[in-house]
């Protein structure tokens, strides 16, 4: 029965957990007293942020060591496989929230305020001058919004940061088919140019975003569609943003030699992360840039 | 006790090291510990989310203003609901779920000990965020628990706080959801398919799903909100384009679904009390399932009923009361199913079947106030009203904290080894349930006759129902500290319990000792030994 007993696995005590949400919690002190105007919130955030990357450097240390010491069975992987998918899918729908309030705006809400459907009244009574239009250039109101002339057209940088993140879910693919050969210098060679893809991507999209802000007028304050837009894709690239340091991060594991031909989960999760920050961005394109 | 479980005490000599004192509760990765503190803190939450419910009914005793200005009873409401929802019932049912789930399953543990003890240190963190907000300037979030735009904008220093709890608790619940499903479809002993698995487990994993599905939409909205206020957005300004209807819209797609994790649990329990203490196998069981599952599924298409009169298109309103009306199906079969059980049994009435009994008439009339608050037309003269408060109350205080209530006394002497204090536990019983009537009845009334919600004040007509109300709830308010007697009492000592400690009851958590050892099942149980979860 011994060995029954080390089929399963469990991880001593940790205080890895309590020290993620004590940072956390610094983190949230903190920019909630700076978004209440008080400066000291800046340093409480930083605070909470220095020791949020400690955490990371802790809790993803103790678990890669002990990957690493091949103490993990099939049972922890498969574990494990399930914890990332569902973390994944509950990002889904975090996205779901903001397509869902550009889906709304674009049907319902600018068509209404436009007199349309049972909106005749508000129109009337509101903003009788107001014409529904997407992109909504101007706001009904002509107060607090700033208007904005031009959108981002879908085929500049917009089509080549598709071609780009498309071309890296085909990159990390390729690294993942070195790993599984056994190939050392594909696998890296690989997830290199995976991270130089996502840098690229994230670096075109800051350079859109200046572009919006100084030349276009498109802001954050430019009434629904400036609200969707800069949600959608700044949301989308704090995502990019991470998926690159958890690719970089997968790099730096792959040139200390890690990982096997058989057990690599580290890899996969973050490979996962990419696809559906991938496919996120299709959703993207398609509904904010091009139709 | 089996062989297995003998096995079990023998590892547990060396598998039982921890460190001692404070930094094993914060240090734990052992699924009772873990679930401990989680009933522990939902315990105290539930103490002061009740004294604000004492705080409000002490204000609407009589009419005019007594006791508290405006604001801060609108604060109470608002914090009472928050505090009530997201730190007592939600972390209770994980609590339960962490006890429980292993051990119903023939597992260790959970799937992600790590993971798990996370999930719950975020909670006193969170809370502290939010609770710091009494204390603010411009006080507490006052606004509703639902954050209605423009409304919940005005929140003072609070705002933020309350934004970022939110974001924090809802952290805590995907990762536990997470975990509980893992566990329950990778932690199984053989031979536990999924067709035997206990209903508190089935309840649990449709409720995991509702969490991941639908707790990061509230994160979304409310990140919408602090955007709108911070950083010039217009999700929810019609000058700017937005709508803040588009705000119900989406929080009420986390918000129907919300309503059902608070109660598939309770179902679970309810359907593991009332064979044990009927001695008859579930009546339907996979039928139950099913149940569940169509429950699960119309809690996503029905969210417009909480929000009817915002002026919806005339075919929203229809589709939205049609999908309502539909949820009186499989819940009716469920409550078919507890009573068909109960038919031509040989039935005792021990602590946790009273309040299981008492949930399945209370949580009935709770559901059909809700069928009248689900007819479009109907809840155009319901809406916002003490009828609502009522209907609410019923399903969430004689049905989710009832079950709670049920489950406790069920599995007291599992936890703890030894037999809670009948007698006690009866008198808190009938103390509870004549009290939360006096209540929670009367407001019926209130609220057909026409008395808002959220309001310190009323017109006079309504006070001896509102005394009447308010005496209710003070009673049931100080029945609660029986619970607290009998739980302490039990923990201190009292008879030995067995391991089956009751004579009906069936499953593999009776298998184990009481108290169980550190790691659950360190061995799959037999597989013989698994019976079908209709026991």
């Amino acid at each position: 029965m011994a060995e029954a007993h080390s089929d399963y696995y469990i991880p001593e005590p940790s205080h890895w957990p309590v020290t993620a949400s004590l940072s956390i919690f610094t983190m949230f002190v903190g920019g909630a007293t700076l978004l209440n105007g008080a400066d000291v919130g800046q340093y409480i955030l930083g605070l909470g942020f220095l020791l949020f990357v400690f955490m990371l450097f802790g809790w993803f240390g103790v678990v890669v060591k002990e990957s690493e010491g091949g103490i993990y069975n099939d049972q922890v992987d498969v574990s494990f496989r399930m914890g990332m998918a569902w973390f994944i899918f509950s990002e889904v729908m975090f996205f779901a929230a903001f397509f869902g309030a550009l889906y709304y705006a674009r049907m319902y809400s600018v068509p209404w305020l436009g007199g349309e459907g049972s909106g005749a009244a508000t129109n009337q009574f509101l903003w009788p001058e107001f014409a529904a239009a997407w992109p909504l250039f101007e706001a009904p109101s002509n107060h607090g919004f700033n208007h904005f002339k031009e959108t981002i057209g879908a085929w500049g940088v917009p089509f080549w940061n598709t071609a780009i993140l498309l071309t890296s879910g085909a990159t990390v693919t390729w690294a993942h088919w070195g790993l599984k050969i056994g190939s050392r210098k594909h696998l890296i060679a690989g997830l290199a140019v995976t991270v130089a893809l996502g840098a690229l991507f994230v670096g075109f999209q800051a350079q859109e975003y200046g572009h919006a802000y100084h030349e276009l007028g498109l802001t954050m304050n430019s009434g629904i569609y400036g609200a969707t837009f800069f949600m959608l894709t700044g949301f989308h690239g704090f995502h990019v943003t991470m998926g690159t340091i958890m690719l970089a991060t997968i790099l730096g594991r792959s040139i200390k030699g890690h990982f096997t031909p058989k057990h690599h989960f580290g890899f996969e999760a973050v490979a996962w992360y990419w696809h559906f920050v991938d496919v996120v961005w299709i959703g993207l394109f398609i509904f904010v840039y091009w139709i | 006790m089996s062989e297995a479980a003998t096995h079990d005490d023998h590892h547990d000599d060396h598998h039982d090291h921890h460190p001692s004192g404070l930094m094993r509760w914060i240090t734990t990765t052992n699924h009772k510990d873990i679930g401990t503190l989680y009933l522990l803190f939902s315990l105290t939450m539930f103490f002061i989310g009740g004294i604000m419910a004492m705080v409000i009914r002490l204000e609407l005793f009589q009419p005019g203003l007594q006791f508290v200005d405006p604001q801060f009873f609108n604060s109470m409401t608002t914090m009472h609901a928050l505090v009530m929802i997201f730190g007592a019932v939600m972390p209770a049912w994980t609590g339960f779920a962490n006890w429980m789930i292993p051990i119903m399953i023939g597992a260790p543990d959970m799937a992600l000990p790590r993971l798990n003890n996370w999930s719950f240190w975020i909670l006193p963190f969170a809370f502290t965020l939010l609770l710091s907000t009494l204390f603010m300037p411009g006080g507490a979030p006052a606004g509703g628990w639902t954050m209605y735009p423009p409304l919940v904008l005005q929140t003072g220093a609070a705002f933020p706080f309350l934004i970022f709890a939110v974001h924090f608790m809802g952290a805590s619940s995907i990762a536990g959801a997470i975990n509980i499903i893992a566990t329950v479809f990778n932690m199984r002993a053989p031979g536990m398919t999924l067709m035997k698995l206990p209903l508190f487990v089935w309840t649990w994993i449709i409720t995991a799903f509702l969490l991941i599905a639908s707790i990061p939409v509230l994160a979304g909205a409310v990140t919408m909100l602090l955007t709108d206020k911070f950083f010039g957005t217009a999700f929810f300004s019609a000058a700017g384009g937005g709508d803040p209807v588009m705000f119900q819209h989406i929080f009420w797609f986390f918000g129907h679904p919300e309503v059902y994790i608070l109660i598939l649990p309770a179902f679970g329990i309810v359907s593991a009390i009332i064979p044990t203490f009927a001695r008859k196998p579930l009546f339907g069981y996979s039928s139950m399932v099913y149940a569940t599952g169509a429950i699960a599924f119309l809690s996503f298409i029905v969210w417009a009923h909480h929000m009817f009169t915002v002026g919806m298109p005339l075919a929203g309103e229809l589709f939205f009361m049609y999908t309502t009306i539909l949820i009186a199906v499989p819940t009716g079969l469920k409550v078919f199913n507890w009573v068909a059980t109960m038919w031509r049994s040989s039935m005792t009435f021990e602590t946790p079947m009273l309040f299981a009994l008492a949930f399945v008439v209370l949580f009935t009339i709770g559901g059909f106030s809700g069928l009248m608050l689900g007819v479009t037309p109907v809840d155009f003269q319901y809406h916002d009203t003490y009828f609502v408060v009522a209907h609410f109350h019923y399903v969430l205080v004689t049905g989710a904290v009832f079950a709670l209530m049920a489950g406790a006394y069920f599995w007291l002497p599992k936890w703890t080894g030894n037999m809670y204090d009948e007698k006690l536990g009866q008198w808190h019983f009938w103390t509870s349930t004549i009290s939360v009537n006096v209540l929670f009845f009367p407001q019926h009334f209130l609220g057909l006759a026409g008395m808002p919600r959220r309001i310190p004040d009323y017109a006079v007509q309504f006070a001896d129902f509102n005394m009447v109300s308010s005496i209710g709830g003070f009673v049931f308010g100080l029945s609660q500290l029986l619970f607290v007697m009998v739980v302490v009492k039990c923990i201190r000592g009292g008879e030995k319990a067995t391991d089956q400690v009751w004579e009906g009851a069936h499953g593999l958590e009776w298998t184990l000792p009481s108290p169980p050892p550190y790691h659950s099942f360190t061995v799959a149980p037999e597989p013989s030994s698994i019976e079908g979860g209709m026991r």
